[in-house]
């Protein structure tokens, strides 16, 4: 957490930046954080135009499921960024209330019929349920140290894994749910007889959109609380909690709402998920493995800078959905090789592509804590000095 | 000042620290209580056996972490690659011993399984001690850096598991000689059970004279307490602690290799599965305490049984009601560790 992030962080009141200078409308909707690296700015732009365009980019239901992915995790890392990166605690339950958003939109579509009353209501009870379990879990183990928290953390999502699967009455169990969401997001529905630019103008379309703005928006907000007042006392727990406290900061109470904001936004998350793939079950958005997911994406990303849960999302997804392809003809390449061919095949297989960013992600922990957000950073700075 | 009051009254032998009995009371506790509502003798019998032998079991696995974490404040997310690296071991081991195991005799038996524990505890030792080196030792005192590495190291270890075993599940057959039950009166116990509460008891034994009765284990349980204070007097605890964290691992393979043939199969997400059970058996017992590790773990043990039999959906949440109930009566866990 310190070195190339403390670099990172102290680049903020340099001169010549946005600091001095009346914050023009675009700095105030990014909350005066701007990227601070040309290089991460033309990244993020890249990205981000990337995702506005997508279904006229690229064609074809994979890429628009794969952007729509991108979109939905880039909200559930921003906001376990806010718990881990800016607050400094880890917590294994944050697929907990992913799923609990996603269960809620599943359950309320599948009891209620296909409405936005019905989504409206799943929301709110998925963040009712939320913000009620994230401060039980906070106050409990928020007290003690930040190992104890990850070790409780760990045992209640999975608790809470099993229960999911075992309600099958309600939650469909392994199986999980499939549903009808309202009809102006289906396929079926059509915004105009003809295609725009070759690309027809359905409810998938209209779904992506709904997506892009919502994932937008709820970054934006998360932007907005990490550079408050607020947020920095949250950095100040992270870097050092004791002298958060003796400043005169109630640590436990800025701990626990750190705690339930990220809940909140990660059920938000799970919300939209259910509501593009029109199907939740435990392996979607609950298991463990989808932890692991995000866990890697906030590292590699770059933690504690946001941004990262951008570059993070969108590299993770790239390569979960496309690498596999490349290491498929990698590895077939190397199982011909006549010494060890066998081995180094099994290594590249597609399969093992997760073996290859476990291998990245203790190699970011280590060498670049603040990620690539924080790497481009920092070249940034050398250059300019 | 001491040596005057000693050589005062020479006679008085030191004040004892009073043993904290109430936890370990628990355990006999819980399985009397527990009599009554599963009514028949045998069965209970037979549901006590079974869930000391899984206490034993979490227990050998378990007491190597919350060592690790009472010497140096290291929590390894990871500890659960050994355990998986021990049970896959077990299955290449006994296959291809498997004229040893398919005997009825219960010494050649017990031959084929005494190999493949040595070499799952050699194995997981060594890749323990690796371990220690690469991923543990840059990020010492650094909780945060320490979670995510050892959880990296986790995810790793499991995917090279997947390569070398490939990612099925494995089938780990107990030996001839293992399988079956013995009657006593009534109650049906199975064998193996049998054998894994004789071994945990000879695990425990073994603990319990290396921590009493040796200088090492007395420096152990010193570290635990005070780190700076052994390190002033001029131990290296550094040393210490790799030999602490290697034997921690080589008991998680033997572990592991005992956890896979009670299950009989072997997944590569086993580590991370019996991880989740650890962590709530260390957090009960108290961090860096080997008897609360050992208390919390009979508890989940013998729980977890009860409660499989008398209301299956409970049993699986057993483990999470146990760690509240425990942490709302001692928050620190059962033997808190002084200063932690």
């Amino acid at each position: 957490m310190s070195g190339a992030q403390a670099t990172a962080e102290s680049g903020e009141g340099a001169p010549g930046f946005d600091a001095s200078d009346p914050p023009g409308r675009f700095a105030r909707l990014l909350s005066n954080d701007p990227p601070r690296s040309r290089l991460l700015a033309a990244l993020l732009v890249a990205i981000v135009l990337g995702l506005a365009l997508a279904p006229f980019l690229f064609p074809g239901a994979k890429a628009l499921n794969v952007a729509a992915k991108i979109l939905v995790f880039i909200v559930l890392v921003a906001s376990y960024d806010l718990l881990l990166g800016y607050t400094g605690i880890v917590s294994f339950a944050h697929t907990m209330f992913f799923g609990i958003g996603a269960y809620g939109v599943a359950i309320a579509l599948t009891r209620a019929g296909p409405s936005w009353v019905a989504v409206a209501l799943g929301v709110a009870g998925a963040v009712a349920l939320s913000i009620l379990l994230s401060v039980l879990i906070g106050l409990f183990s928020l007290r003690v140290r930040a190992i104890f928290y990850a070790m409780i953390t760990l045992a209640v999502a999975a608790a809470f894994q099993t229960l999911a699967s075992q309600l099958s009455e309600i939650t469909g169990g392994e199986d999980g749910l499939s549903f009808k969401v309202p009809e102006i997001l289906t396929p079926a529905f059509s915004l105009a007889g003809t295609p725009f630019l070759g690309v027809s103008l359905d409810g998938r379309l209209v779904a992506y959109y709904l997506l892009l703005v919502a994932a937008t928006l709820l970054f934006l907000v998360m932007l907005r609380i990490v550079n408050s007042p607020f947020g920095r006392v949250l950095q100040a727990i992270r870097e050092n909690d004791f002298r958060a406290e003796a400043i005169g900061y109630r640590t436990v109470v800025y701990r626990t709402l750190s705690n339930v904001l990220a809940a909140v936004f990660a059920t938000l998350a799970g919300a939209l998920l259910a509501l593009w793939l029109r199907y939740n079950g435990p392996d979607t958005s609950l298991s463990f493995e989808v932890m692991l997911d995000v866990l890697l994406m906030v590292v590699i990303g770059g933690m504690g800078t946001m941004y990262g849960a951008v570059v993070g999302a969108t590299l993770f997804i790239l390569a979960q959905s496309y690498l596999q392809d490349l290491m498929r003809i990698g590895s077939s390449a190397l199982a011909a090789l006549p010494v060890g061919g066998e081995l180094l095949g099994a290594l590249f297989s597609p399969d093992r592509w997760l073996l290859w960013l476990g291998v990245l992600f203790v190699m970011s922990v280590y060498s670049f804590p603040a990620g690539v957000v924080g790497r481009l950073r920092s070249l940034g700075l050398r250059s300019r000095r | 000042m001491s040596a005057t009051v000693s050589s005062a009254t020479p006679q008085q032998p030191l004040p004892q620290v009073r043993a904290d009995w109430l936890p370990l009371a628990i355990v006999p506790l819980l399985a009397l209580a527990a009599l009554p509502f599963v009514g028949s003798p045998s069965t209970w019998l037979t549901l006590t056996v079974a869930g000391l032998a899984m206490g034993l079991i979490v227990f050998i696995i378990a007491s190597g972490l919350t060592l690790v974490f009472g010497l140096m404040d290291v929590l390894n997310f990871g500890h659960g690659v050994f355990i998986a690296l021990g049970a896959f071991l077990a299955t290449t081991v006994l296959a291809s011993m498997g004229a040893w195991t398919a005997s009825p005799n219960l010494l050649v038996n017990f031959t084929a399984v005494f190999t493949a524990m040595l070499v799952a505890m050699a194995a997981a030792g060594t890749v323990g001690l690796a371990f220690e080196r690469v991923v543990i030792r840059p990020v010492y005192g650094q909780h945060l850096k320490q979670i995510l590495i050892t959880m990296g190291g986790m995810i790793v270890g499991e995917e090279l598991i997947k390569v070398i075993w490939g990612p099925q599940q494995i089938p780990l057959p107990l030996p001839a000689g293992f399988r079956g039950s013995i009657l006593v009166g009534d109650a049906a116990i199975e064998k193996y059970r049998l054998i894994a509460v004789a071994i945990g008891l000879v695990v425990l034994a073994a603990m319990l004279w290396v921590f009493g009765r040796t200088k090492v284990g007395l420096l152990i349980r010193a570290g635990v307490q005070d780190r700076e204070m052994v390190e002033s007097l001029g131990y290296r605890i550094r040393r210490l602690f790799v030999g602490v964290f290697v034997a921690g691992s080589a008991l998680a393979g033997l572990g592991g290799v005992m956890w896979g043939l009670y299950q009989q199969n072997v997944i590569p997400q086993i580590g991370a599965q019996v991880n989740v059970l650890i962590f709530i058996v260390i957090i009960i017992g108290g961090l860096g305490s080997i008897g609360g590790c050992f208390v919390g773990a009979l508890l989940v043990g013998l729980l977890a049984n009860y409660t499989g039999f008398l209301a299956p959906k409970v049993a699986l949440f057993s483990n999470i009601l146990l760690m509240v109930a425990v942490l709302l009566w001692r928050p620190q866990g059962l033997y808190p560790v002084a200063k932690r």
